[in-house]
């Protein structure tokens, strides 16, 4: 094996967005129920609903693109019941989020054992994966053809996402009033605004986020499901939604960070890293760029302007004093 | 002319109040009709059943001779109604002309049309000269500009009546005249008005006709051009007010407070206070007069020790020791004593028992807590006692603090801080909000405190309190003290222009001359 870290293998290239997609997709649904006021953190659950509904669809319908719709449906299930119990019940939204993770996790080995009487793994011949795309020309370019040709049509569909969010919140009177009731329910409510209906709407279309992500996971990447096998991009795509400031460009080069990382994490073990450092490195990464966002938005830890440098040498002993006289 | 709102025997009730008794008010076209009461009077409840925010227990509405229902805000806005909130329903992330059109964006399925939008607002503001940049984002704008997008924002809707809650307390003394020319014009554009007020000069200088409200009812119905302040306060308050306060003289060079050379960075690096100097002595009150927005905050939160800035350069003095570093309660042992200027989350905790904020700050004393546990009838004892004393209307003191009016809420802060008996008192607008019978008491306080030879400084951006409780007052500008005036030659008029950053001529007091 090749023992130097080259970046511009074809095949290094094109694990990066297979390992962006799924990051990108549920931060793109994080990102619209942060907008709408909601800090959603069933991402992870909503994900592993979209994984075993994707191998459900495709085994029982004969049909990848099936399976996605399947995997769609089922995380926009959860997603509603995430609805019904946040918007309707007035549940505290971490609880319920919890709750939901929780749940789904639970639900996919509970359903794995009944329906297809595997445990752990399941995998068929029978199971249709997502077929590879070339895109034409492209994908005889050096680097970027590599980079972006090759995928499923998942991987192309979350780039329209990308813009197609962009449009939502910038473009259409439905995505000012979500931004709106994000920022102030109260003023848009005396608008005439319902916030329930802005927030069922960004929950169900998180939903619907994640179950591609889910299904890109299980259909993409791999044809298979595995118990817990969104393993923890739900929560990386979190912070990918937070680091990109709510916003779908920023969201979209924060998860491409993410899964640039995580393919190199897989790169640099094939080198002979110790797996447990490599695992590491997404989190890592993660735990870093936030540092980052940090020290930049402080501007005390910024040089000081000359001026307080310069009250800085003064002090307050030299200071001329100027006080007005008591009348 | 036909009447432009009629209600008709309004009743309302909440358990234990009846906040509106029986209530007929009818406006006709085109008028200025100014509705006064004291808190708690029923005002709020009166025009939030006008709005369609609640629903009256009985009682009729009509609207231009129509009668309507309101089952919601939307129902009123389509009858014709806006209301311009006290603290603005505004979205402070998004652009002027997004908030104009929010919810009723002109559009074309579903994408909004930017440039008709973007028109149809800058059309309309001109139209009622009402300036503002389409583009700006609210947030930051200044609270006068606001205030101009919330009417943009009625009017846009077809607001033919306009209910103004409080308009005045956030703007500054240029920007109440443009305000009320703009009040003006609207009237004789045949758009009727409503607006709720405490300030009584204001209500001379704008209105045609007054209503007062007391306890739920209307007390009278006056013709502006034919009754005087007085009459007013009396219907309102059921007595006659004090209006003039009586001062006993004090002549004192000992310092309290001093503040030299205080230059202040904020957590932005912005040079937010620069070579603040000035000193409040024994038996003196020291108004700070300004715009908010001046400095003013971030001066009190130095000298209190809330200050978030970066940087705070200078010396502050409390009776000669320094304060600098000093933690909150260091300062405040060293005999500081604070009203702040945000009752509900700096002064007090509202999930908290009226008790449990009266014995704040007092936790040490061996009275009310021993080796770290509470001792229930020492506070009792101490709360009921502050209770009595200072007036708070609560029946029971282990009533949650979140039930009490804001008049009575803002006793609770002042017992509490008065009783600590420190030297220096600072008070940041101690009668904001709060009814008239609640500002005579807690000018008498201020004025008490003051007697008994302690100091007092006092920010207001409420003009007339400043100048008829203070003995010498400092107006800030941009972050600096511009200008300072004695109490006897306190005019309205000069400070009202330093307070917009013009220095008079010649002024011998100014500061920076000194």
């Amino acid at each position: 094996m090749d023992n130097t870290l080259n970046l511009l293998d074809p095949i290094f290239l094109n694990s990066i967005f297979r390992l962006v997609t799924p990051i990108l997709l549920a931060a793109l649904g994080g990102m619209v129920c942060t907008r709408a006021g909601i800090v959603n953190i069933a991402l992870e659950g909503h994900m592993i609903m979209g994984c075993f509904g994707g191998v459900l669809g495709s085994y029982y319908l004969k049909s990848a693109i099936g399976g996605v719709l399947v995997g769609m449906i089922m995380s926009m299930l959860v997603a509603l019941i995430y609805g019904i119990l946040r918007v309707n019940f007035g549940a505290e939204e971490v609880v319920v989020g919890l709750a939901v993770n929780l749940f789904s996790t639970s639900l996919t080995v509970f359903l794995l054992r009944t329906i297809f009487k595997v445990t752990g793994t399941f995998s068929s011949p029978d199971l249709k994966g997502l077929k590879i795309l070339e895109l034409p020309i492209i994908k005889d370019i050096p680097i970027i053809g590599p980079l972006l040709s090759g995928h499923t049509i998942v991987v192309y569909f979350s780039w329209i996402c990308v813009a197609l969010t962009y449009i939502l919140f910038f473009n259409t009177t439905l995505g000012l009033r979500i931004r709106g009731v994000g920022e102030n329910p109260e003023a848009s409510k005396t608008l005439g605004i319902s916030i329930s209906k802005i927030h069922y709407f960004a929950i169900l279309l998180c939903g619907a986020f994640c179950g591609l992500a889910g299904a890109q996971l299980s259909l993409g990447n791999v044809t298979m499901f595995v118990e817990e096998m969104s393993g923890g991009r739900g929560w990386i795509a979190i912070v990918a939604s937070l680091l990109g400031q709510a916003h779908p460009i920023g969201v979209f080069l924060a998860s491409t960070l993410f899964g640039f990382v995580s393919s190199l994490s897989f790169r640099i073990q094939g080198l002979g890293w110790p797996q447990e450092f490599t695992e590491m490195l997404p989190y890592v990464i993660t735990l870093i760029s936030l540092v980052i966002v940090y020290i930049a938005s402080d501007s005390k830890l910024k040089r000081p302007s000359d001026e307080i440098l310069k009250m800085k040498k003064i002090g307050t002993t030299n200071a001329s004093l100027n006080l007005p006289e008591k009348k | 002319m036909q009447n432009a709102i009629e209600l008709k025997n309004i009743c309302k009730s909440f358990p234990g109040v009846k906040a509106n008794d029986n209530i007929s008010l009818a406006v006709k076209r085109g008028e200025i009709r100014a509705l006064v009461g004291e808190n708690g009077a029923g005002k709020t409840t009166l025009m939030n059943i006008l709005y369609g925010l609640l629903q009256p227990d009985s009682g009729t509405i009509e609207i231009n001779g129509e009668k309507c229902e309101f089952y919601s805000p939307m129902d009123a806005i389509k009858s014709g109604l806006g209301m311009v909130h006290q603290h603005f329903m505004l979205f402070s992330e998004l652009s002027v002309v997004e908030n104009i059109i929010y919810g009723m964006e002109p559009q074309n399925s579903g994408f909004i049309r930017k440039k008709q939008a973007r028109n149809e607002v800058i059309e309309l503001a001109k139209e009622y000269n009402l300036e503002v940049d389409p583009d700006a984002k609210v947030g930051n704008l200044p609270v006068g500009v606001q205030q101009r997008v919330e009417i943009l924002k009625a009017l846009y809707r077809k607001a033919q009546i306009l209910i103004f809650d409080e308009p005045t307390a956030v703007l500054t003394p240029n920007e109440q005249i443009g305000f009320f020319e703009m009040l003006r014009k609207l009237a004789a554009n045949e758009k009727t008005i409503i607006f709720i007020t405490h300030k009584l000069n204001e209500v001379m200088q704008i209105s045609h006709t007054i209503s007062v409200m007391r306890l739920g009812k209307i007390t009278a119905e006056l013709k502006t051009a034919e009754t005087n302040t007085q009459e007013i306060s009396r219907s309102m308050v059921g007595r006659d007010v004090l209006f003039d306060l009586e001062r006993k003289e004090i002549n004192s060079d000992n310092v309290v407070l001093s503040v030299e050379n205080l230059n202040v960075f904020d957590k932005n690096n912005i040079h937010i206070l620069k070579d603040i100097n000035f000193r409040v002595c024994e038996g003196e009150i020291v108004g700070i007069a300004g715009v908010a927005g001046n400095g003013q905050d971030e001066l009190i939160r130095a000298i209190v020790g809330l200050s978030d800035a970066n940087y705070i350069f200078g010396k502050i003095e409390l009776i000669g020791s320094q304060l600098n570093h000093d933690s909150i309660k260091e300062r405040r042992s060293k005999g500081l004593s604070y009203i702040p200027e945000d009752r509900n989350s700096v002064g007090l905790a509202l999930q908290a028992t009226v008790a449990e904020n009266l014995v704040l700050g007092n936790i040490d004393d061996p009275e009310i807590t021993r080796k770290g546990m509470l001792i229930k009838e020492g506070i009792r004892k101490f709360s009921e006692s502050l209770r009595d004393q200072y007036l708070i209307k609560t029946n029971n003191i282990d009533e949650e603090a979140a039930n009490l009016s804001g008049g009575n809420l803002q006793k609770v802060v002042v017992a509490r801080e008065m009783n600590h008996q420190s030297k220096l008192l600072i008070a940041e607008q101690p009668t904001r909000g709060v009814d008239i019978g609640a500002i005579e008491h807690i000018h008498t306080q201020l004025l008490d405190h003051r007697s008994k030879n302690n100091a007092v400084l006092l920010v207001s951006t409420e003009l007339s309190e400043i100048i008829s409780l203070s003995d010498r007052i400092l107006v800030m500008f941009e972050g600096q003290i511009i200008g300072e005036s004695a109490h006897d030659e306190a005019i309205e008029e000069s400070i009202g222009l330093m307070m917009a950053g013009v220095i008079p001529q010649g002024d011998r007091s100014n500061v920076n001359e000194n």
